[in-house]
């Protein structure tokens, strides 16, 4: 994704205290935290040499990100119930409930399409609402809790359809969900690339641009501050290998179609649910809420409010993806979104994000859920049958989750 | 004639930095109720976990024999087999199980794998009849009160044939009634011939019970002796008979105004909603003045602190909470943070840090709205004040993005420390601040404490150590089961009379 790994991503080991004020940090490169970087890197590399390139051909590229879009809105969702030490087992239900009720509101209601959006994600924030009363406020776990609501907004998905699928959606919607943003300049030669949409290609520009601009300032004020930061040398490396990757990224898609609506909305989410947990009081107080909820309690963080808005936002979240996912079938379905919620969960965990809560980043879960993609997609190139990439996948969540209670215990070891 | 069941001689136990027992003798005779004494940390349940096998032969030095014979224990089970069983002070029934099941667990009456349900009830009764506890023995124990499950724990240490029963403050949650009932049974597992060890703070029920008293202090033996002897004032003066070891700072206080006063504090317990575990207390604290909250182990005193920091703990809180001359209502923590009341908890671990997250987020966890525009955090600023706390509380640690579970005690009491100070508040409540953490450590939070009265805050100190509280403390109040049984100027206070009030069993003073 076009977001680079944070500082955070580095242990910091600076020398003895009271060095001068220019305060290089001694690198110790963290195999724990940039694990998942490498075994994303590693994946997408073995699927290129295997499918003869075909893997991050501009086509499949641009599939890959439209065909994994709605696991991934979700697994941002779902991170940050994780961090905060709950778990949500519903959203597949609610991504079919939310997904069904736009499609009445469309297309037997007629309502404009703005406004069905708007209502669809205030349904999905009420069902958000009624899971987070139960956690939070009456103190059931959120298994029992969201267990129940897989039930039963599945059950409410059938009533809306009563059996059987809606469809079709507006144009607006189908776009949304499958389509691609209009060449508004006209394309230019890329040589032996061919040709290429010039618009995507300032668009990409632009964002590489703002990731400088935007590391460049944090670094100089860190420097203010008298906060260590990296080598420049090491800096250098950290913002051009992201910015590379996007530049790589926009220029495939830009030869195929430009680029996908929903790669838009996920970059607009991914930057600004980072933001929200690095920077937010709210962001800060979800992983002090997991670290230590009665160490919470006692710094007068509002526990009970914190977890209700998260359920609150997992609803809008599902419903996000209840909106493109039907939008990019083009009708509702009753089983649509059915163990959307696995994949969810599994992107966050591979992800890194401890199954006793307090840890755990937005980059992380989308990486994880991009490795699945891959694995669905590489496997599917390679015509792989359904058992061998379920059997793929469950390994690498296994394997993901047992590196991070390995590298605990030695770290804990270590001590 | 006099038949040795029990030698402990030359016991040491060594903790990371901490001499927990220091060369320990005790014996204890067959048929016996022999009570140990002395302050809280002076050693006795290490003591007991030594004889009992949860620390294993090996980890500590010198020799145990029991009934003659030499002890190499190397877990519970290997103790309890020769018959000797520990009772703890929070018991470990499993609350969904019934009396029977309860008692049997582990020790199933079974054949191949298969329970005799009738063997086990019938067993079960016939233990119930001899604690004399009149319930069935198919009763699950969550429809128990404390009293009546000590007696299943009982029970259950007979169904092992127990030859010396070991009991830690058996008394310490029981009403009067259910004491009283207790101990009329302990004097007759006695007559029955079982040895019993009684761990108590309250000196009337060993004066009572027991046949003789060895005291503990600091890890060591001090002495033994008949009960016949002895006095509860010379129990008294053994517990605390101890040198001034550590080292205060010098302080000149200057005491201002009044800032909190608690008034009539009543503060029920959440489990048992009939128990009041702090009645109607009234304590007063003024700026630049260092108070103390002395009291045993269940008088009360972190209930008490932290019902008034936002009604943290306890349930039908009453009473009455006035700052700088009005009353507040302080009905969560936010709200007691915003009234200028921080409490730094005696369990850092466990309820004070976010031990995966470093220094600098837990710095500002309790006050980080002083470092957020508009809801988003400062990072930079954020790092500036975490520095600044680590330079001017001297915690040990190469940054501030350190991670906290990293740290040592003391350092990670710094931390805490910062926690709360940079909430700024004007009353600190700080329980137990020197915890487990070592001697120079604890000179520097004297220190910081000091600083924090120079200020202009007032600070309430709640200290098991009772020389801590007359080194550093202007005034020192004392809790008793629940009461506040005294209030003492420093310069009048001792280590003996904070601890009679401390001891002193509840009266009921006339309105």
């Amino acid at each position: 994704m076009t977001v680079a790994p944070t500082n955070a991503d580095l242990s910091i080991d600076k020398g003895p205290a009271g060095a001068q004020n220019k305060a290089t940090r001694k690198v110790n490169f963290d195999i724990k935290s940039s694990g998942i970087y490498i075994a994303l890197a590693l994946l997408v590399v073995g699927f290129t040499v295997a499918t003869g390139g075909d893997l991050l051909a501009p086509q499949n590229l641009s599939n890959i990100i439209v065909q994994y879009s709605y696991i991934l809105v979700l697994a941002i969702g779902m991170v940050l119930i994780i961090i905060a030490g709950h778990i949500d087992l519903s959203v597949g239900s609610v991504v079919a409930a939310t997904g069904a009720f736009a499609a009445v509101m469309m297309v037997d209601w007629h309502l404009a399409w703005p406004i069905a959006v708007i209502v669809t994600l205030i349904f999905g924030a009420v069902i958000g609402a009624w899971q987070g009363y139960w956690v939070a406020y009456f103190g059931i776990p959120a298994f029992i809790v969201t267990l129940a609501g897989m039930l039963l907004f599945r059950a409410i998905t059938y009533m809306i359809l009563g059996n059987k699928g809606i469809g079709p959606f507006p144009d607006e919607i189908r776009t949304l969900a499958n389509g691609f943003t209009p060449g508004f300049l006209n394309n230019i030669a890329l040589g032996p690339l061919g040709g290429a949409d010039l618009f995507s290609i300032i668009v990409g520009v632009l964002v590489v641009v703002a990731l400088v601009v935007v590391q460049w300032r944090a670094r100089a004020a860190r420097v203010r501050y008298n906060q260590a930061v990296d080598p420049m040398w090491l800096f250098t490396l950290k913002v051009a290998g992201p910015a590379l990757l996007v530049m790589f990224l926009v220029v495939q898609l830009a030869r195929f179609r430009n680029l996908p609506w929903v790669l838009v909305l996920l970059a607009v989410l991914v930057v600004g649910y980072t933001f929200v947990t690095n920077r937010a009081v709210f962001g800060r107080q979800i992983y002090a809420v997991g670290g230590n909820l009665q160490a919470a309690t006692l710094s007068g963080v509002k526990v009970k409010s914190v977890v209700f808005w998260l359920f609150v936002n997992m609803g809008v979240l599902s419903a996000v993806a209840g909106i493109i996912f039907a939008g990019r079938l083009n009708l509702a379905g009753p089983t649509a979104g059915n163990s959307f919620e696995l994949d969810a969960i599994a992107a966050a965990f591979i992800g890194g994000a401890a199954v006793q809560g307090g840890v755990g980043k937005v980059v992380g879960a989308i990486t994880g859920g991009l490795i699945m993609g891959v694995i669905n997609n590489g496997a599917g190139l390679l015509g792989w049958q359904t058992e061998k990439v379920m059997l793929a996948k469950g390994i690498v969540l296994l394997a993901a989750v047992a590196f991070d209670v390995w590298s605990k215990r030695r770290t804990a070891g270590a001590k | 004639m006099t038949d040795t069941i029990l030698r402990m001689s030359g016991i040491t136990k060594t903790f990371p930095g901490v001499k927990a027992l220091q060369d320990v003798d005790i014996e204890v005779r067959r048929g016996e109720i022999h009570a140990i004494c002395g302050e809280n940390g002076a050693g006795k349940s290490t003591l007991m976990k030594v004889l009992s096998g949860v620390y294993p032969h090996g980890t500590y030095e010198g020799d145990i024999q029991f009934e003659g014979e030499p002890c190499n224990f190397s877990g519970i089970r290997d103790s309890e087999h020769r018959g000797i069983v520990i009772i703890h002070q929070e018991l470990a029934l499993a609350s969904n199980l019934s009396i029977a099941e309860n008692i049997f667990l582990g020790n199933e009456r079974s054949k191949r794998g298969w329970i005799n349900w009738n063997e086990t009830n019938a067993a079960a009764d016939e233990l119930l009849r001899r604690v004399g506890l009149q319930e069935k023995a198919v009763t699950p124990v969550v429809e128990l009160g404390v009293g009546k499950q000590q007696l299943v724990e009982i029970a259950k240490a007979l169904s092992k044939d127990v030859k010396l029963l070991i009991l830690d403050e058996p008394t310490a949650a029981l009403n009067d009634d259910d004491s009283a009932h207790l101990l009329n049974l302990l004097r007759g597992l006695r007559d029955e011939g079982i040895t019993c060890v009684i761990i108590s703070h309250k000196l009337n029920e060993v004066m009572g019970i027991s046949d003789r008293v060895t005291i503990l202090r600091d890890g060591r033996t001090i002495w033994t002796n008949e009960i016949e002897n002895l006095t509860e004032d010379k129990i008294i003066s053994g517990m605390v008979g101890r040198d001034l070891e550590h080292r205060y700072p010098e302080h000149e206080p200057t005491i201002g105004e009044e800032i909190l006063r608690i008034e009539d504090w009543t503060v029920y317990s959440p489990t048992q909603p009939d128990r009041a575990l702090v009645r109607k207390a009234n304590l007063t604290l003024r700026r630049g003045e260092i108070v103390g909250l002395a009291g045993l182990m269940g008088a009360g005193r972190t209930e008490l602190a932290m019902s008034v920091f936002g009604r943290s703990y306890g349930v039908n809180i009453s009473g009455r909470l006035i700052k700088d001359g009005k009353e507040i209502h302080a009905r969560s923590v936010r709200e007691a943070i915003d009234h200028g009341i921080a409490y730094a908890t005696e369990d850092r671990k466990r309820y004070g840090l976010n031990l995966i997250e470093d220094i600098k987020r837990n710095v500002s966890a309790a006050a980080l709205s002083k470092l957020a525009k508009g809801g988003w955090v400062d990072g930079n600023e954020e790092f500036k004040v975490a520095n600044e706390y680590r330079a001017s509380m001297n915690i040990k640690a190469p940054t501030v993005e350190a991670v906290v579970g990293k740290l040592s005690g003391g350092n990670q009491q710094k931390v805490v420390l910062s926690k709360w100070i940079f909430t700024d508040p004007d009353v600190l409540i700080l329980d137990e601040p020197t915890r487990g953490i070592d001697v120079g450590a604890k000179y520097e939070i004297y220190t910081i404490i000091n600083r924090l009265a120079d200020e202009g805050k007032a600070v309430l100190v709640i200290s098991s150590e009772l020389p801590e509280l007359l080194g550093i403390c202007d005034r020192i109040y004392t809790l008793s089961a629940g009461r506040i049984t005294g209030e003492v100027p420093r310069a009048e206070a001792t280590q003996e009379s904070l601890m009679t009030l401390m001891t002193k069993e509840e009266q009921e003073v006339a309105p």
